[in-house]
């Protein structure tokens, strides 16, 4: 640590490479004007480095010389043409030279002594030609295997290296990796000050090719095994992973579902964070990617979206179902959908392609649907280490992510990779059986940051695409689905039932006043009828009485013509009084009668 | 009936074996400079070729330090080194020719003894 501290990254001077990734792992390239041993086994990309390196430096208008063991110049530049490298046009332009050294064992006998002297003189007429900065030798044990007397190889192999420092040549030789050793034939004795070890690994059938820094004399460098991917030339992924320094953003950027950024404080995730949507298989994980995607070509932003489950015409396909037309997007160039297998390859290399995609396209946010199938293709421990190294370094590109994890209702609220930690916003959906029907509810875990909603929401896909709605949360739990509907319905009747019973007897009470009111009219009319009565037959009586009177009093009268007044006016007192007694009497029998 | 080949085929084979008998020899030597081993090289191939094939031979010497593009052609990477242009097929022998078994039998002047072969 002290020694690293004491040693400046100046005190040896450097040279970049021009291999994506390289440069940064050793902190600006390789030495100047030293040799740099890169071994490794067969196909491991030993000359596809060794050439990448002439043909960057030839583009930094350094000329450089490769001397082939291995290759004709012809078999060389056929085969990087592949890779996209023009070696002849660069030849053309004396800005490389290519020595094929072809050697037949079964065409050369040894009688004595000898040097290589003829190699140097090659090596020297190459360089001299086009001012060569830069020299490839690939592989320079070909001689080993060609020639008997390894006394003089080695001799001549200090004496090659010797060679290339004193003209201040930067370069690059390659060996075969050996059994126990780095290199076959103890190369990395001689060339001390940068050693470059390639390596391809098998694992669960899944080759991943990776580079490590087996020594830089003078300088530091990262010692991890580094994956590379070997595509339009080398592409190692760099080191920014081992940082913690990125900017944040208070920019928000839209879930595409606008009632998730309500629950969101409103708008939506933060721009550059990285959020995670898990939840148990069909419950709309992807839906939830595909707004989000729609949502970021909506803005006019470009978003990428690596599918592991899915071919680009089947999500389209699908998505369309619930409204979202992405191909207008990728019709647009707004949106790349990238379909791989997790085990096509190893999950280093997926790293390293998904690292080359989204450097070509530069996206504004990119959606991983999803990361647990990466389960096939290495451990927990692996895909997390993965994943925070393609995190890390998507915040420092400035891109915002979604992926989608499947969790099993064993692991819920847990991913079984183990990521909680790395993610900003974590979005749970789940499934809720009840009632026979299942149906999704969704919730936020955790945002960090932001105020954010704890209710737990209801998310139901349409031909319109996802939407949330409030759940029924009662004493029996959280109703959802039809669940959430009959529950509504059954406090709808409970209502209804209410008030029909309060109407009932409303309507009951009335029908008891109308009951009393005819009761009390039908009493009155007997009353009214009955005083009739009462009144007719005072009236006859009263009549009757008046006749009788009237006839008394002719008959009196008849009598005062025969007697005299006075008795007359006795007869009239009489009568008078006899009058209330006759009414009494009725009234009485009426009583009796009642 | 297999009588004239048995005794034909021993010797066609003996005469095959080496190039012995080839009508011109055509042999180059590369040099870098005038250094101790091209010049002993020189020398002993001069006396091999002496012995085994008295005039009918050429020896062209190179210098590669004077014309390294010529190198390529003959593929050198040792020097010295002894390339038999004719007669065919291209033979190279690397060193300074002091083992004079060895060239012999590089040159394919001799049969090959199985002492002479390669050790290693």
């Amino acid at each position: 640590m002290a020694l690293t501290q004491l040693v400046s990254p100046a005190t040896v001077e450097k040279t970049p490479s021009g291999i994506a990734g390289f440069d940064q792992i050793t902190g600006g390239g390789l030495p100047v004007g030293r040799p740099t041993l890169v071994c490794g086994g067969p196909g491991c990309g030993k000359t596809i480095f060794a050439i990448e390196f002439l043909v960057r430096g030839a583009e930094r208008g350094e000329p450089g010389v490769f001397v082939s063991f291995e290759e004709s110049a012809r078999d060389l530049a056929r085969n990087m043409a592949a890779l996209g490298f023009d070696l002849a046009g660069l030849v053309e332009q004396k800005l490389l030279a290519i020595d094929y050294v072809h050697l037949d064992p079964a065409e050369i006998e040894e009688a004595g002594g000898y040097s290589l002297d003829g190699l140097f003189v090659r090596l020297q007429h190459a360089i001299d030609s086009i001012g060569a900065k830069r020299v490839a030798i690939d592989t320079l044990e070909v001689l080993f295997s060609t020639l008997q007397d390894s006394a003089v190889l080695r001799a001549e192999t200090q004496r090659l290296f010797r060679f290339l420092k004193e003209r201040g040549l930067t370069t690059i030789v390659t060996a075969e990796a050996g059994t126990d050793t780095l290199t076959r034939q103890g190369l990395e004795e001689y060339v001390s000050d940068c050693v470059v070890s390639l390596s391809q690994k098998v694992a669960d059938q899944s080759a991943t090719r990776y580079l490590r820094i087996v020594k830089y004399r003078g300088s530091s460098h990262g010692t991890n095994e580094y994956p590379f991917l070997i595509d339009a030339g080398f592409s190692v992924v760099p080191a920014t992973s081992l940082q913690l320094d990125y900017e944040v953003t208070e920019q928000r950027v839209s879930s595409g579902i606008p009632s998730l950024d309500s629950m969101l404080g409103g708008n939506g995730f933060f721009r550059t964070s990285t959020i995670l949507v898990s939840g148990s298989a069909g419950c709309g994980k992807s839906i939830v990617g595909a707004h989000f995607a729609d949502a970021t070509c909506a803005r006019g932003e470009r978003c990428m979206l690596f599918a592991f489950e899915e071919s680009p015409s089947q999500i389209v396909r699908n998505m369309r179902s619930v409204g979202l037309d992405l191909q207008k997007w990728q019709d647009r160039g707004l949106l790349q959908l990238r379909a791989t297998r997790p085990s096509l390859y190893g999950l280093e290399m997926h790293l390293v392609s998904m690292h080359k995609a989204i450097a070509d396209f530069k996206p504004c946010t990119v959606v991983l649907d999803p990361i647990s199938s990466f389960t096939s293709a290495g451990t927990s421990h692996q895909i997390k280490a993965m994943l925070i190294r393609l995190f890390d370094w998507l915040k420092t590109q400035g891109i915002t992510a979604l992926v989608s994890c499947l969790t099993t209702p064993l692991t819920r609220e847990e991913t079984d990779i183990g990521i909680s930690s790395l993610i900003d916003t974590w979005i749970e959906v789940r499934d809720l059986e009840v009632a026979g029907e299942r149906n999704r509810a969704l919730y936020l875990l955790k945002s960090r940051g932001m105020s954010h909603s704890n209710q737990v929401r209801e998310l139901i896909i349409s031909n319109r695409g996802a939407a949330l709605a409030d759940v029924f949360a009662g004493p029996e739990g959280v109703l959802v689905g039809s669940a959430k509907s009959t529950e509504l319905k059954r406090r709808a009747r409970e209502e209804h039932e209410r008030q029909e019973e309060v109407a009932r007897a409303e309507r009951l009470l009335e029908v008891k006043r109308e009951a009393l009111e005819s009761q009390i009219s039908s009493l009155r009319a007997e009353y009214a009828e009955h005083q009739e009565e009462v009144q007719r037959r005072l009236r006859t009586t009263r009549e009757s009485a008046d006749a009788i009177r009237a006839d008394r009093e002719l008959v009196a009268q008849a009598r005062t013509d025969s007697g005299s007044r006075t008795g007359a006016s006795a007869e009239g007192t009489n009568s008078a009084q006899a009058r209330p007694t006759i009414a009494e009497g009725r009234a009485n029998s009426n009583a009796g009668g009642a | 009936m297999s009588d004239p080949i048995q005794t034909k085929t021993p010797r066609t084979l003996d005469r095959a074996a080496t190039d012995n008998e080839a009508e011109s020899w055509n042999l180059r030597l590369y040099v870098a400079g005038e250094t101790p081993k091209c010049v002993q090289a020189f020398q002993h191939l001069k006396q091999i070729c002496e012995e085994h094939l008295q005039g009918r031979y050429s020896i062209e010497v190179i210098d590669l330090l004077k014309n390294p593009t010529l190198a390529e052609g003959d593929q050198i990477i040792a020097i010295p080194t002894l390339v038999r242009q004719l007669p065919p097929p291209v033979k190279k022998i690397i060193g300074d020719l002091t083992n004079t078994e060895r060239v012999v039998v590089g040159l394919n002047l001799i049969p090959i003894k199985p002492e002479n072969r390669r050790t290693k």
